[in-house]
């Protein structure tokens, strides 16, 4: 059943990213409602497929690599969702559901590594830490598309060459503004990821850090987001170089959280010992 | 015969001096429509005054006389000037091509900004200040309704409006793909000529509340900003103005550059980076080109606005002939609506005609026949409106019909003798 319902959200999204592709080329609303509204029925099977995995295993079902990044791409896509609702900035999907695909795709592609049941995931702490944390990867996602559609359309704008995206593409303060308020949305959340992380790492372990190279790089991440936040405020930051920091910001969290899980071994992995 | 006559003058055809000195004193003294009594050959007239255009549309029966009375007319509200001179600035259309004209004025395809939407609700108020004056009847009532749809359809049909067309307008356009919404943005004119005059309208249109003027004479200055509601600054502090403006359009004739590099680099700071866009349309530039490359600020000039008309003519070409074509379409349904207009005082006389017999007949019957009940009367008085109806029904379906045709004269002439009628030209509604 679970099985299934990963296969039907998968194929909901490949399709949803690719009507958003073909939105990108005509300029119909009806195809970014049907892309919208099948990628929001890919979003509630996938739900569904880790609703039915959490209970089977008895905790969030985030404790794998496979099960990690499935988890991430269904926040992803609610999160655009949502924002989406709120924005109506309809050209934003076709610079984000690819991203969607390309995490669900891992996801599915990935090893399914067999972690033996244990008590440590069985707290709240770990919910809150996987979740806030999760929410603000999703949030610092979308900055990571407005960027690209910052640097795109800035580059047109500067350059006096008017391609296509020029005319498709919102103007640039909007752009520059989604950017803040996905920064502003993000830092708290990731904040309290770290706190809650280290927190409960504090309980099971002797001491909240350990020279662990995922503590480490997400520290280093959280650094960056607090430059460009800090900068942001405090000397107005804003534009050119705010969105290639967005862009590198997230590649900061993409090195964090699939680099380190994937690459270099620490105690995320060492959980199950 | 019934002709419809525009005479006119716009942008092409005029210098400003001319159309504002005859818009001014047309609003200045009495609007023409009241003096249509003093025009006693023209039957019906339109008048329509906007700052870049002049045109009478007048009916009548005697062209000749009606255009000279109507230019008789133009001549003493201009004044000194000689009838030369306004023969040289007036076009002068006829029937279906002032109807075409008026299509294309409307359409904003004759607009000095072709596209541009304002012009539309400048010829409903001109239209609804000559019903409130009864200067417009049936022809041109009929018109300018079609005027209207046809200005909707060519808008809803083509992309003219959106397709930017003047430098101006290109100008605005690449503002509102900077900022967004311009509303709450600060524009400063640096020069106040006709170009910057132009720009302003642009702002305003977009919804610009804050706008600056400066200009080394300030007497212009005043001018220009008495006229957008716009406050005024001294030229010398212009370079400060860096910090609060958004939107800086340059116009001025200075041969140096009146904006450096360093005015605009080591102010970006205090304006917290908030982007920056100078519009230099004056030649020399008026901003250094280098500022170009600094973060957040873009500077355009007219080559660099010129650039992208060029880019859209193509676009806007196909779609100013897409306009052409459903004017044309349009020109040809207006045409069979008049053309059956000429057949209309015969059809009138003929019912009057079959009325008045009805009517006399109906009176010798009821006098004979005084014991009939009102019931009865009743009876035969829609008895015989029915059978008048019909028996005049066909020949007006082929009237109507034959009204489209070049040899409707004869028609006519024809059924005018079959009917007896005395003069089927006394039309008058």
């Amino acid at each position: 059943m679970e099985a299934v319902f990963l296969v039907i959200a998968t194929f909901c999204y490949c399709a949803g990213s690719v009507g958003y592709c073909i939105y990108l080329l005509r300029d119909r609303e009806v195809i970014h409602r049907v892309s919208w509204a099948i990628l929001f029925v890919g979003a509630l099977f996938h739900g569904g497929a880790i609703l039915l995995r959490s209970l089977s295993v008895g905790y969030l079902a985030v404790t794998s690599n496979q099960e990690a990044l499935s988890f991430f791409a269904w926040v992803f896509v609610v999160t655009y969702l949502l924002i989406q609702l709120r924005l109506q900035l309809r050209i934003l999907g076709s610079f984000v559901s690819p991203l969607a695909v390309v995490f669900m795709l891992l996801s599915r592609l990935l090893p399914t590594d067999i972690i033996p049941k244990s008590g440590v995931f069985q707290s709240g702490w770990v919910v809150l830490h996987v979740t806030t944390l999760f929410l603000a990867n999703a949030v610092f996602a979308l900055a990571f598309g407005v960027g690209i559609m910052y640097l795109l359309q800035e580059r047109q704008i500067k350059h006096k060459n008017f391609g296509y995206f020029y005319s498709r593409l919102p103007s640039l303060e909007r752009l520059d503004h989604i950017n803040y308020i996905c920064l502003i949305i993000g830092f708290p959340l990731m904040t309290a990821g770290l706190v809650t992380g280290f927190a409960y790492a504090s309980f099971i372990w002797p001491s909240p850090w350990n020279w662990d190279p995922k503590e480490i790089f997400a520290l280093v991440t959280w650094f960056i987001y607090a430059i460009l936040l800090h900068e942001r405020l405090a000397v107005g930051w804003r534009g050119r170089r705010a969105a290639w920091l967005a862009i590198f910001g997230f590649s900061a969290v993409l090195t964090t959280f699939l680099g380190v899980n994937l690459i270099l071994k620490g105690h995320h992995t060492v959980f199950v010992r | 015969m019934c002709h419809i006559v525009l005479l006119g003058m716009n942008h092409k055809t005029a210098p400003v001096e001319i159309r504002e000195q005859l818009a001014l004193s047309c609003q200045q003294h009495v609007s023409p429509l009241h003096l249509l009594p003093h025009l006693p050959h023209v039957d019906e007239v339109f008048f329509l005054s906007t700052c870049n255009r002049v045109e009478f549309l007048f009916t009548c029966q005697d062209r000749r006389i009606a255009i000279q009375e109507v230019k008789a007319l133009l001549q003493t509200h201009l004044g000194n000037l000689s009838g030369n001179l306004l023969d040289l600035h007036l076009y002068h259309y006829e029937n279906l091509d002032a109807v075409r004209h008026l299509f294309r004025v409307s359409s904003s395809l004759d607009s000095m900004v072709v596209g541009e939407p304002q012009i539309l609700g400048q010829i409903k108020a001109a239209y609804r200040e000559a019903t409130e004056c009864h200067t417009v009847r049936v022809i041109l009532n009929r018109l300018l309704h079609k005027t209207f749809s046809v200005a909707k359809r060519v808008r809803s049909e083509t992309m003219i409006g959106s397709h930017a067309v003047s430098i101006s307008y290109a100008a605005v356009e690449l503002a509102r793909k900077i900022f967004g919404e311009l509303r709450d943005k600060r524009v400063l004119l640096v020069g106040a000529g006709e170009m910057a005059e132009l720009a302003a309208e642009h702002f305003l249109a977009q919804g610009v509340r804050h706008m600056t003027v400066t200009n080394r004479t300030p007497e212009r200055a005043f001018e220009l900003a008495r006229r957008f509601r716009a406050d005024t600054m001294p030229f010398e502090h212009l370079v400060d103005g860096i910090r609060t403006m958004d939107i800086i359009l340059t116009s001025t004739g200075s041969l140096e550059p009146i904006l450096r590099y360093h005015d605009v680099k080591s102010r970006m700071r205090e304006r917290r980076n908030r982007p920056l866009f100078f519009i230099d349309i004056a030649v020399p530039r008026d901003v250094e080109a280098k500022i170009n490359d600094i973060d957040n600020v873009y500077v355009y000039d007219i080559d660099d606005l010129q650039g992208i008309i060029e880019l859209n003519r193509e676009d806007r070409k196909r779609e100013a002939e897409k306009a052409e074509y459903i004017i044309s379409e349009e020109i040809m349904k207006f045409q069979n609506w008049l053309t059956t207009l000429d057949v209309v005082p015969t059809i009138i006389a003929m019912r009057e005609k079959a009325e008045n017999i009805r009517l006399n007949e109906l009176q010798r019957t009821f006098s004979q026949l005084p014991e009939l009940s009102d019931k009865e009367r009743q009876a035969i008085e829609v008895l015989t409106g029915a059978i008048v109806k019909k028996l005049l029904h066909d020949p007006i379906v082929f009237l109507k019909k034959k009204a489209k045709r070049e040899s409707k004269q004869s028609f006519v002439d024809y059924t005018q003798q079959l009917f007896n009628l005395s003069d089927g030209n006394g039309m008058d509604s």
